[in-house]
């Protein structure tokens, strides 16, 4: 039986309504937490940081988190640093495509199949992290 | 010359974590894409931190409209605390009650009651886009367009 992990890592994803990149962001915080990590990883709604919702707050600030942003604004990390929390292990999701080159990601509403395939390897890789953040090592 | 279209924001709460916010999102996308095309433009939530005077501004100067999927309107609460109340603020759940449909419990792999659910929702944000659009044409010719 395996051991329970000491503790959850909250996953963060970009609200991006208009990009693919934003998109990614959000496929790929979900099949982090429903496939890959259930259980261990947490996803909070990102607008609750900006309506600086108690219980939201309080889960970023007592636990590792990861941010999936979809563009250089960074809004998912830098809606935890304006809680004066520096991330864990923040991301772009243009770093997934720069590493996986043969699955370039189309479409908002709904990404391509090359796009939930990225998701599916990024979030993948991103297992191994969550882990290491839930053991409460730095990364 | 055509008359100018005034340009309405609309607002999602797109919520990662709730099976409604995939329904706000993809029923705004219908909105701005297909049913109000030209006439919407899409402001990211949480660039009102992030983002600078830019998002901000517009929301301030344009009417906008909320949409939420659940009873935190995190969309409503923070357009009004960053830019302005919002001309109207929609609740997905009070919409699909209204529609008799049920709230979806899956947060991606819409089948067909779910995207019947974005339809209903799409719907209702294009009249109040409607709404919208006609109420601030009545102001322009009553005080001037701007």
């Amino acid at each position: 039986m395996g051991e329970t992990p000491s503790k959850q890592v909250v996953v963060l994803a970009c609200s991006g309504i208009g990009k693919t990149w934003g998109a990614l962001a959000r496929e790929t915080a979900l099949e982090l937490v429903e496939r890959v990590r259930p259980g261990v990883a947490k996803l909070i709604c990102l607008p609750l940081l900006v309506i600086n919702d108690t219980e939201a707050r309080r889960s970023v600030l007592e636990h590792p988190v990861i941010t999936l942003d979809g563009c250089p604004k960074a809004c998912a990390r830098k809606s935890v640093e304006a809680l004066g929390k520096k991330v864990e292990q923040p991301l772009e999701t243009i770093q997934f495509y720069t590493a996986h080159r043969a699955l370039k990601p189309e479409g908002v509403a709904q990404l391509n199949e090359a796009g939930l395939k990225l998701a599916q390897v990024a979030a993948n890789e991103l297992g191994s992290t969550v882990d290491r953040l839930a053991e409460g090592e730095k990364i | 010359m055509g008359i100018p279209v005034a340009k309405i924001g609309i607002v999602p709460c797109s919520g990662e974590a709730l099976p409604a916010g995939t329904v706000c999102r993809l029923a705004c996308r219908q909105v701005l894409d297909k049913l109000r095309p030209g006439q919407t433009v899409a402001i990211c939530l949480p660039l009102f931190i992030a983002g600078g005077e830019e998002e901000r501004g517009f929301a301030a100067r344009h009417p906008t409209i909320t949409v939420d999927g659940c009873e935190k309107r995190c969309a409503a609460k923070a357009t009004e605390m960053f830019s302005g109340k919002p001309v109207q603020a929609l609740l997905i759940p009070d919409i699909l009650a209204k529609h008799s449909m049920p709230m979806p419990t899956r947060l991606r792999s819409f089948g067909a009651e779910e995207e019947a659910a974005v339809r209903a929702v799409a719907d209702e944000i294009a009249q109040a886009v409607d709404t919208a659009v006609a109420q601030t044409r009545t102001l322009e010719n009553q005080h001037g367009a701007v």
